[in-house]
């Protein structure tokens, strides 16, 4: 079956089935990726995944991709590394939003900072599924976790507003009802030049949706068609999330402004003079 | 092969430590560095964000020393040479990261200023309280190579030594430097390129769609790949296949993790290198390592001078553990001294590999400064009358 | 076996650190079969008002680091003076910039040399360039490096364009010492 699949040359079919449970919206985003990987117009081997820890943490293992598994909350500083070493590779770091914005939030407002040139993808499914259920920065006020049983007390991260005000050129959010948005999105970012930023709010009915009253993964679906309205260009500040379910999407931020590299060698042919020669990679 | 002739400042220079370390890692083909400031160890990003981009590499200072230990591997997995610098505080932060170049066996470098710790300690002041951290500070199992210089010339030449040993076995190498050796200024000779040995990452030639991370066709290290080359390979922190696929059974953990740790060990006497002065016949061996292994010569020539038949032995690869060497030893001599800047950490490996069978001194000292030589003289002539009781300490 | 112990001292900003690197640099490179080695303090403590750098010379390959009871001191102001004088061996040779310090606490065997070095510089038109002028004179004084190997170390540890500034620097102060001897 899967061999089937017009994407499936850039997935590793030999590792299927995979590990998410039904239901998971990790699939669709999958999905949606590779599709926008195939159209974006680069070459599969320039394009390169990084992943963190956790259930997406895993997605850089399906995909017939340069791929790296490394470790939690850290693929930001590796996908850094990886783009200056060899800046012609397209990177793409594919998280959840407990490894991207807990314990690795500090590595995503300084790529933002920098606009090191990166696409990050956000799997936004409000808690940590792989251990559990536990709560994350973006678990809504009052929803129930594991680690949260009489509800949480804390405020969530309102995510585009912190890529934005940190300095991406790109953000967008999506959830994984809008697979066609969501792919055109994924793809936008992967050829925008600079730190671009896609969150794509995914249903965990195992872990979040089930100790919420959300249902199964198809009522959360349902009520992702249901409770989101599209407002591109809206102002970052007015698209925080709460337990209402209530999901403004689109397209938010597309600026420009020199990414690092870019920055960099200008900087530095300036102070050097012609004895400078533009960094384009180790090699 | 040899070095780039773009990275070597040949000739004899005044410099000190961090900055020798630095201008290793451009004759070793180094070019990218990631790091964040810290006391002792700043000197050397300072020297490499201002040379790196006149030979074509990259600097970057990142928002802490997690990200700089992450940020040189995905560099490496990007096809450069690279390392990162630290000192204490920095060096704990980094130590996941460790364990995870040692998981993928991504060949890299890590720099420790040792000062005197714990917490933050001592900021501008020696210590070698790092060791075991160095060897075991990652979880799980897994083997280094930390390697020890005791001056500034040595900074410079076991940093070149440090990246071809991280090539030649895919290690993460340890450079365990000291506030001391790190600040101290002395005559530094950088050889011409033609004279600087490098080895090169043995980069994979099977076909594209064929090629498996892990697969090491009957050796202890397999050939590596670099993004972007077509392999589309998947490499991870978790115990992986030859095909660099996670694997949750106890028989491929057993496969993964036993050739992290043999290929270490089982080369251990390639990668070990010693300094012996006089050990052979010797009553007394002191055996040391780093700044200390210099106020130590001072104490053993202060012995000799009474007549105690005193050797020593130097660690300048303190990780892997001269096991096989010290046995050699044990049978002959009657007591071995490990001054160190700790409260005891190499000496407790020394000891192990004692087995009771000759007598042990540890001589610590928390650090902040050296040992006074006259400290280490005194041990000595204490060690040596208890091995050869029969001779009076006038005779000497 | 022949090793001298010394201490460089003055104020930040002095360039009292390269008056130490330039003897350094001149004993392990330029001059013959020497070895030398430089410490210095670091940190907070080290940028208050006595800031200071240790050179050790040998003959033979230096092992203990540190300078422990300085034989030669340079000093380059009062505070620096009070600080370390008493750390001297007692027949110390103590090498002073005349207008800024007035040495106390002497023991009887040391031997005092001073040289109006800010004012020379002045002279020469730069009064930063009186550490080189302190180095000229403790060239001349101490005997202990070889005068070409310091010019040398001067020449290669001064900014570009300098070069010549400097070493007329040296000059004038190694010709004082020179005279007074």
């Amino acid at each position: 079956m899967v061999n089937n699949n017009p994407v499936s040359d850039l997935l590793r079919t030999d590792r299927m089935p995979h590990i998410w449970c039904s239901g998971c919206g990790l699939g669709t985003t999958v999905n949606c990726f590779v599709r926008a990987a195939a159209g974006c117009g680069l070459p599969p081997d320039q394009i390169t995944v990084v992943s963190g820890i956790g259930c997406t943490g895993r997605v850089a293992g399906y995909l017939k991709l340069d791929s790296f598994h490394t470790t939690h909350g850290r693929p930001i500083p590796f996908a850094t590394g990886l783009k200056l070493a060899n800046p012609r590779l397209k990177v793409v770091v594919y998280s959840g939003d407990g490894d991207l914005f807990a314990i690795g939030g500090n590595h995503f407002i300084h790529a933002a900072r920098r606009n090191m040139d990166m696409t990050v993808i956000c799997v936004n499914n409000f808690t940590y599924g792989m251990t559990g259920g536990q709560v994350t920065p973006t678990t809504p006020t009052g929803a129930i976790a594991s680690t949260a049983p009489y509800g949480n007390t804390e405020d969530p991260f309102n995510l585009p507003y912190l890529a934005d005000s940190a300095g991406a050129v790109y953000v967008a959010r999506w959830t994984t009802f809008h697979v066609r948005q969501a792919t055109k999105a994924m793809k936008e970012a992967i050829q925008k030049k600079g730190f671009s930023f896609v969150e794509l709010v995914s249903p965990c009915p195992t872990l979040y949706g089930r100790r919420n009253r959300m249902g199964d993964g198809l009522d959360m679906m349902e009520g992702y068609k249901e409770n989101s309205t599209i407002r591109n260009g809206a102002d970052t500040r007015d698209v925080g999330m709460d337990i209402s379910g209530k999901i403004v999407c689109g397209k938010f931020v597309d600026r420009e402004r020199p990414s690092f590299l870019e920055q960099y060698n200008t900087r530095l042919a300036a102070r050097l003079g012609p004895s400078y020669k533009n960094y384009e990679g180790v090699l | 092969m040899k070095a780039d002739p773009k990275g070597v400042l040949t000739g004899a220079h005044f410099l000190d430590g961090d900055h020798a370390c630095s201008e290793g890692a451009l004759s070793a083909g180094c070019r990218f560095a990631a790091g964040y400031p810290i006391t002792p160890s700043t000197e050397i990003v300072e020297r490499i964000a201002s040379r790196f981009p006149q030979v074509g590499g990259m600097f970057i200072q990142m928002e802490d020393e997690i990200a700089s230990s992450i940020a040189i591997q995905g560099a490496v997995w990007g096809g450069a040479k690279a390392m990162t610098v630290t000192s204490g505080p920095g060096f704990s932060l980094m130590m996941e990261h460790i364990g995870f170049a040692a998981m993928l066996e991504t060949p890299c470098v890590f720099v420790d200023v040792q000062r005197a710790g714990p917490s933050t300690g001592q900021p501008t002041l020696p210590g070698q309280a790092d060791m075991m951290q160095a060897r075991w500070g990652s979880h799980g199992d897994y083997e280094i190579i930390a390697l020890c210089p005791n001056s500034p010339q040595e900074c410079y030449d076991l940093t070149i030594r440090a990246f071809n040993l991280a090539e030649e076995y895919r290690v993460p190498v340890m450079i365990m430097m000291d506030e001391c050796v790190g600040h101290m200024t002395e005559k530094v000779v950088i050889p011409s390129p033609e004279e600087i040995e490098i080895t090169e990452r043995r980069y994979t030639t099977a076909k594209l769609g064929e090629y498996r991370p892990y697969f090491t066709d009957g050796e202890m290290v397999p050939p590596i790949a670099k993004a972007g080359d077509g392999h589309r390979f998947h490499v991870t922190g978790l115990t992986h296949d030859e095909r660099g696929y996670p694997v949750m059974s106890p028989e491929v953990q057993e496969k993964c993790v036993r050739r992290l740790v043999d290929k270490i060990r089982l080369n251990a006497e390639r990668i070990i290198s010693l300094e012996e002065s006089e050990t052979e016949g010797a009553d007394v061996i002191v055996v040391s390592y780093g700044i200390t292994s210099r106020v130590s010569v001072k104490a053993i020539e202060m012995a000799r001078a009474d007549g105690i038949k005193v050797g020593h032995l130097r660690l300048i690869t303190a990780w892997p553990f001269p096991e096989k060497r010290i046995r050699e030893l044990v049978g002959r001599t009657g007591a071995f001294i490990m001054p160190e800047l700790n409260y005891g950490q190499m000496f407790f490996e020394m000891q192990r590999v004692i087995d009771g069978k000759a007598k042990s001194y540890l001589l610590p000292h928390g650090g902040g400064t050296v040992h006074k030589p006259e400290v280490i003289y005194r041990t000595i002539k204490e060690a040596a009358l208890e091995c050869r009781p029969q001779v009076e300490e006038s005779a000497w | 076996m022949s090793t001298t112990e010394i201490k460089f001292g003055g104020f930040g900003g002095q360039g009292v650190i390269l008056a130490g690197m330039i003897i350094g640099r001149a004993a392990s490179i330029y001059d013959k079969n020497k070895f030398a080695t430089l410490t210095q303090s670091f940190g907070p403590e080290a940028r208050g008002s006595a800031c200071s750098a240790q050179v050790i010379i040998s003959n033979e390959k230096i092992l203990f680091p540190y300078v422990t009871r300085p034989e030669i001191l340079m000093l380059m102001s009062q505070e620096a003076c009070n600080r370390f004088l008493p750390e001297a061996v007692d027949d110390a040779t103590v090498i002073i910039e005349n207008d800024l310090v007035r040495p106390r606490h002497l023991k009887p065997g040391m031997k005092v040399y001073g040289i109006p070095a800010t004012r020379l510089a002045e002279e020469l038109g730069r009064k930063m360039i009186l550490n080189i002028v302190m180095v000229g004179f403790f060239t001349a004084m101490t005997g202990l490096v070889n005068r070409e190997a310091v010019r040398e170390a001067v020449q290669a540890s001064v900014p570009h364009g300098t070069e010549e500034m400097n070493l007329k620097a040296f000059d004038r102060g190694y010709e004082y010492g020179i005279q007074l001897a």
